[in-house]
């Protein structure tokens, strides 16, 4: 009873946080110089014609009514029409969004992996220079940001050892048998794995660069908890039944430890999603976080609208289904 | 087993010490190249030389020895403009690093130690703020308020005065709730006088460390910034521009990207070595 009026509590605020987001963006934006239908016009267009086409975007109405039109479009999944593009903006997200959704993905699978995997080689190593290693090496790879990491692997296996593609999500010669955006899925489903290898290739680097910091943060906090819970009396139970090393730390130990790990495996996701916006620029990926850019710099508000409310419900949603999952992983906060 | 990790631990905090020395020492090194500019360019930054264009550096075949580091595709030097981006980099690490610690752990402290209706609202815009891809929220403030230095440096504060305000509102939180702040209430202190005279020196610790760690931030966000063209003009010499410069032309020259990112690599890495190592320092459990 008390976990669902938590849960309600935690619902209404992520509703009150996703509005505060609408509204934060909506009247940012309608600062922003620049006549965006201005730039849509050919060079001597009528007054009658600007009127005409900013009756067709409502920005001849004023700022809160057009705050409270655009906002009921979006309650009934009517995002408006991007002005660049001149399609809806809902299509356009729609289209773009399995890309990103498909490279922040891989980047968390291959940061749990490494993160996993140091936290794990850590913990059977404890008090050696290897332990010593991960933990120095852990630090700096956490300090760097994904940014750089990007810029840094462009150089070494675009340019010093040229065996990645630096740019694009698929080479644009191949044809796509696709019907949905998921390709790098959908190949292996319809085990197109010629088509895989290539989609794969585009996505490692970008989802390198995204995954080192994390499986840093992964790999510390996991070897943290692992280390505590490697002194706790049922630990020492089952190494005085005589079970090895490797058995307790994977068979006892991971098993107690791995929950706050979880948590934060969560939150973190949410930064990484942030990070693919300038990752994807960088690696001119065919993403949502690119076409953002894109639309900032072309001032298509619609588009802008559109695409910082979906990143806003995905972090929300996110941190709602982590902070869910703890609670039903967690039986302290199940009684409580 | 005792032993060993002792001197793992022995081990942990000499390179600490190394590491602090060595991220000093790169940080004092940018300074006096950043203040001195001038004085060791061998070039005007902006002068373009549509003749003498990517021109490789040193010990490299048709190397130049007047342009140490080569030349980019309009000609200017990439040391000179290395050295001015520098003094870029640190203005930004410096006025957009200490405003944003100071707003945010100012708004920080309210919210922990005064709680009630402040702290609804303070915790309520941070978790609006968390729900922003970061990067994007600092890409559109710039699109809204125009390119140029001071809009960098609001756009990071407005960006990220969360990152101490969240911090700084669970120290004053947890140290409003000890013994010492009660005392000094009963001692007659007022509710701000308790705040700025008790709980700010104790979380002060951390917002140094925090700070460190946001130089290192605001750096790569000017970079961002500049790479995608909207920091500020693409004439004048940034890190994050030439960055962005060399990205393009980086088959014919390695160079004009290699110096800029080994640059921003360091100075990020030190800023934030140096936090983590003030971290320890002040940490009672490892001292």
């Amino acid at each position: 009873m008390q976990l669902a009026r938590a849960f309600l509590i935690r619902l209404l605020t992520t509703l009150v946080t996703l509005f505060g987001v609408a509204v934060i963006v909506f009247f940012v934006i309608r600062v922003v110089p620049g006549n965006p239908i201005a730039m849509m016009l050919p060079p001597g267009a009528s007054d009658a014609d600007i009127a005409r086409l900013k009756a067709l975007y409502g920005f001849d109405k004023s700022i809160p009514q057009q705050f409270v039109i655009w906002l009921s479009g979006v309650l009934h999944g009517d995002f408006g029409t991007s002005i660049t593009r001149r399609q809806p903006v809902l299509d356009l997200v729609l289209n773009r969004l399995p890309a990103t959704i498909e490279l922040a993905g891989m980047a968390l699978i291959i940061a749990t992996i490494i993160g996993g995997f140091l936290a794990l080689t850590g913990t059977r190593l404890r008090g050696t220079k290897t332990e010593a290693a991960i933990d120095v090496g852990s630090g700096m790879a956490l300090s760097i940001p994904d940014f750089l990491w990007g810029l840094l692997m462009i150089l070494l296996f675009g340019v010093l050892w040229p065996v990645l593609d630096i740019s694009g999500r698929v080479t644009p010669s191949l044809q796509l048998p696709f019907t949905t955006q998921f390709y790098l899925t959908e190949s292996v489903l319809r085990l197109r794995f010629d088509l895989w290898r290539d989609i794969a290739g585009h996505m490692l680097m970008p989802a390198l660069a995204l995954a080192i910091p994390l499986s840093a943060i992964i790999g510390q906090l996991l070897k943290q908890s692992l280390k505590e819970t490697m002194h706790l009396d049922y630990v020492t139970l089952a190494r005085t039944k005589g079970y090895g090393e490797n058995h307790v730390i994977l068979r006892e130990a991971l098993r107690n430890a791995i929950l706050p790990t979880l948590t934060l495996i969560g939150v973190q996701f949410t930064f990484l999603i942030g990070g693919t916006v300038i990752v994807e620029r960088l690696f001119s990926y065919e993403g949502l976080g690119n076409m953002a850019i894109d639309a900032v710099i072309n001032r298509d508000l619609p588009l802008i609208q559109g695409i910082v409310i979906v990143f806003a419900l995905l972090f929300t949603l996110i941190n709602l289904a982590v902070d869910m999952c703890y609670a039903l992983l967690n039986p302290r906060l199940r009684h409580g | 087993m005792a032993e060993v990790t002792t001197d793992a631990r022995g081990l942990v905090k000499r390179r600490l010490g190394l590491r602090l020395w060595l991220s000093g020492g790169w940080l004092l090194v940018l300074t006096l190249a950043a203040v001195f500019a001038p004085l060791l360019s061998p070039h005007d930054p902006l002068s373009q030389d549509l003749l003498g264009g990517r021109i490789p550096p040193m010990f490299f075949p048709g190397a130049d020895p007047t342009y140490p580091l080569g030349t980019d595709s309009l000609g200017r030097d990439v040391l000179a403009r290395l050295l001015y981006g520098g003094r870029i980099a640190l203005i930004v690490a410096l006025v957009a690093g200490l405003a944003t610690c100071v707003i945010g752990s100012a708004l920080g402290l309210i919210a922990g130690y005064f709680r009630g209706w402040p702290d609804m609202v303070i915790s309520r815009l941070i978790d609006i703020w968390m729900a922003f891809p970061p990067v994007l929220f600092a890409i559109l403030l710039i699109a809204v308020i125009g390119p140029g230095l001071t809009s960098i440096i609001l756009a990071i504060v407005v960006i990220d005065w969360t990152r101490f305000a969240r911090v700084v509102r669970a120290e004053a939180m947890a140290q409003g709730a000890m013994d010492y702040v009660a005392s000094a209430q009963v001692a007659g202190r007022t509710r701000a006088g308790t705040m700025l005279a008790e709980i700010l020196p104790n979380v002060l610790p951390t917002v140094v460390a925090l700070l460190t760690l946001e130089m290192g931030i605001a750096v790569i966000v000017e970079a961002i910034l500049s790479f995608v063209n909207l920091s500020i003009s693409t004439d004048d010499p940034t890190w994050g521009g030439m960055i962005s410069e060399g990205r393009t032309s980086v088959y014919q020259a390695w160079w004009v990207l290699v110096f800029p990112l080994v640059c921003l690599f360091l100075t990020v890495l030190s800023f934030s070595q140096l936090g983590e190592g003030l971290k320890d320092r002040f940490d009672p459990v490892l001292r």
